[in-house]
């Protein structure tokens, strides 16, 4: 299993400010390792993020998304106190969710 | 970056690369997809492949979506992109990188409600034009702007 992502959601003015740092190798299926074999692809695919049920964005992702993939968005509506969920799944068909508190 | 990390990059480059993306190609469908994954347009090899596979055909220019993008970029493993639509009626925002071997590098949907405006950070092969394509209302708009790599980062 992946290690957690990292969340911070900052409310503003009615606005929340989402920044998502998640950790992947996000291998492109391109590269080879010392031994001069291809590294397969594995990579995240889709990424949402939900707040009291409703999706604030949705992605779908390929290999060129840097390792540790890092997503940034502003949604309206949310107060502080309340989750937001972030889920993703990679092309080996791992998911992966985390919750966060706005602030 | 280290030595082997070079070699890597001169071994990856021409027909090696093509057998590299024939495999990957042959692989896929037994590896569990993501239910909504555009395989297409993710796969597909120019910038026009994808934007066919992702409906959008010939996408007008458009002044109103802004990208921040640096001009040039140190690092190619990891370049900051935002992309902001000043288009009403935005419903998404996909961001291809020309010269890599797959263009199509993510695709965000923005429900109503959330501001239409992403940021993320991609691989860039090389220096390259990087597109922004924002669909409104049914009709496709896109931006471009030329970044400049110095050193790679996609391993190919």
């Amino acid at each position: 299993m992946a290690d957690p992502m990292r969340i911070r959601a900052v409310s503003k003015d009615g606005v929340v400010n989402v920044k998502v740092l998640m950790s992947h190798e996000m291998e492109t299926g391109q590269r080879k390792d010392a031994a001069g074999k291809v590294v397969p692809a594995h990579f995240i695919q889709s990424v949402t993020a939900t707040w009291q049920g409703k999706t604030v964005l949705s992605a779908q992702w390929g290999p060129s998304v840097s390792k540790n993939p890092y997503l940034e968005f502003n949604f309206k509506g949310g107060q502080k106190g309340e989750k937001l969920q972030v889920t993703w799944t990679d092309s080996k068909g791992d998911k992966r969710t985390d919750e966060a508190t706005i602030n | 970056m280290n030595q082997t990390r070079r070699n890597v990059l001169r071994a990856g480059g021409g027909a090696g690369l093509l057998a590299v993306l024939a495999a990957a190609g042959f692989v896929a469908p037994k590896v569990a997809m993501a239910a909504d994954w555009n395989k297409a347009a993710f796969e597909g090899k120019t910038v026009q492949d994808a934007f066919k596979a992702l409906g959008a055909g010939a996408p007008a220019n458009s002044g109103d979506i802004v990208m921040k993008a640096p001009d040039i970029a140190e690092n190619g493993a990891v370049v900051p992109i935002g992309i902001e639509s000043k288009i009403p009626g935005t419903e998404s925002i996909a961001l291809l990188i020309e010269k890599n071997p797959s263009p199509l590098a993510a695709s965000f949907d923005i429900p109503a409600g959330t501001e239409l405006s992403v940021t993320t950070r991609v691989k860039m092969a090389e220096t390259s034009n990087v597109y922004a394509l924002v669909k409104a209302n049914g009709k496709y708009f896109v931006a471009k702007k030329e970044v400049k790599v110095t050193l790679g980062g996609c391993g190919g």
